[in-house]
């Protein structure tokens, strides 16, 4: 996969005790999944995606370049959406300043519309409220909301259901579903809980110990895995299994 | 008397406001980093606070003085010492209470941590838009608080003022150093209106600022 239609990066680097080394590839377009277990790097990716963390390495977003061996665009200067594990709303705003704060720097090319994505994440009642009473689930809804209004062409949700209780999850699950349908740009889904990314998920990136150490299509367990497995060393197959059998997958009868 | 109570309000007023302005770089440097080193800064910056006032009132006082180095630039545009001028007041004040005007400030910058500003980097608002439009407001509490203990102090101040302004009738002459006068040539009834103010100002400023606290502790705001 290269090109226009594709995200794609590599991030190498130590950060404190940790190293990353992260080559990934994904189409520009449906959700792609990263999983893997706790201390693999996902939120560190993440972060270097956004370009909130710098490290040495290469970004090119649909064509775009956001970072390479010369050239590091700050943050403000990518047209990124950022849904935080913790919704991270500006409390001196009301849920109408959150929203409109990224939409009036997103300069003239607007294609989300604010009605829309108030109306598809079911904001209007929130509108006028101090974010200090929502609730988690809203409080979630209203930080997607924001991200989206921002104008990406990239967002990046990092377990944005991992703060909420099993009411509020089950309260956004629909809204995420009915985002999913209704979005022209890639989403990359951040999260450790196989299960809950498996009915969105048209393609799943795994990372282990710092690596992105398969990427695939579609649902796990099927699909392209052996292709991506081919150009692997026997090291990075050993952490991908550790990392697959840490987040939750079983090995399969019969498998190749 | 009422000369003497409005270059109070004037020296303590333009304090306020070139310390809230001054602090606010620093504070927000203090807030950031993260190296070991920048405790030196701060304590510098907290000095006024132990030292006695007569200590740098006698610093100041030589500072501003025609012979000082400090000075020497000045010269040329015909000014030769800051002593016992409103501006070498102003001055004095400022570095006086300094620490009052960082250190809430500093405060607030460092309990809203890093997240504020990287939500705001996100959502395309670049350094100094994002300073302006979400770390300044998120620490109001912390500038109103800066600006009652900056023009509390500065009213309250005596030393310095002495040191370097002279207590001159219309120029540096403010509450506190007339109080002093008023008692030394035996005026006790006129001494008695002055500190009278001067105690139920003090109440009306802590009197006010734990308000805010309170207010800050039930609604966040």
């Amino acid at each position: 996969m290269s090109g226009a239609a594709t995200v794609e990066g590599r991030f190498a680097g130590p950060l404190g005790a940790f190293s990353l080394d992260a080559g990934f590839s994904f189409p520009a377009k449906g959700l792609t999944a990263l999983i893997g277990p706790s201390g693999s790097g996902k939120t560190t990716l993440l972060r270097c995606i956004a370009g909130l963390i710098r490290l040495p390495g290469a970004l090119r977003v649909s064509g775009e370049v956001w970072q390479d061996a010369a050239a590091f665009l700050p943050p403000h200067r990518r047209a990124v959406g950022m849904v935080f594990q913790e919704a991270s709303l500006l409390p001196h705003l009301t849920v109408a300043g959150n929203l409109a704060y990224g939409m009036k720097r997103a300069g003239t090319a607007q294609t989300i519309a604010r009605d829309e994505v108030v109306e598809m994440l079911g904001l209007g009642p929130l509108l006028s409220r101090s974010t200090a009473n929502l609730s988690g689930g809203e409080r979630q809804r209203v930080a997607i909301g924001r991200a989206l209004l921002s104008q990406p062409r990239l967002l990046l949700m990092d377990e944005p259901l991992a703060g909420l209780d099993a009411a509020s999850k089950a309260e956004i699950a629909p809204y995420l579903e009915r985002l999913h349908r209704a979005l022209s740009i890639p989403v990359l889904y951040v999260s450790h809980d196989l299960a809950e990314v498996t009915r969105l998920a048209d393609h799943v990136l795994v990372m282990g110990e710092g690596r992105v150490v398969e990427m695939r299509k579609g649902e796990p367990g099927q699909g392209e895995a052996d292709a991506s497995l081919a150009h692997l060393s026997a090291e990075d197959i050993r952490s991908l299994a550790r990392a697959a059998l840490k987040a939750g997958l079983k090995p399969q009868a019969g498998g190749s | 008397m009422s000369e003497v109570v409005w270059t109070t309000i004037r020296l303590a007023g333009l304090t306020t406001v070139l310390l809230l302005a001054l602090a606010t770089p620093l504070a927000w440097w203090l807030a950031r980093n993260k190296s070991w080193w920048k405790e030196i800064i701060a304590a510098i910056t907290a000095l006024p606070i132990v030292l006695p006032p007569t200590v740098l009132g006698f610093y100041l006082l030589i500072a501003l003085a025609p012979q000082s180095p400090l000075m020497a630039p000045f010269h040329a545009l015909g000014i030769r010492t800051l002593n016992f001028t409103f501006t070498g007041l102003v001055i004095g004040s400022v570095i006086y209470s300094l620490p009052f005007a960082v250190q809430p400030i500093r405060n607030a910058f460092e309990a809203m941590g890093p997240r504020p500003m990287e939500v705001a980097a996100t959502l395309r608002a670049g350094p100094l838009d994002a300073f302006l439009t979400v770390a300044v407001p998120m620490a109001r509490k912390g500038y109103l608080a800066a600006a009652v203990l900056v023009f509390a102090h500065t009213v309250g101040e005596f030393g310095v003022v002495l040191m370097i302004g002279g207590a001159i009738p219309g120029k540096t002459q403010v509450v506190s150093t007339r109080i002093y006068q008023l008692v030394e040539s035996m005026q006790f009834g006129q001494a008695h209106k002055l500190a009278a103010g001067l105690l139920a100002f003090a109440f009306a400023v802590l009197l006010a600022l734990f308000l805010i606290e309170r207010r800050t502790a039930r609604t966040g705001l």
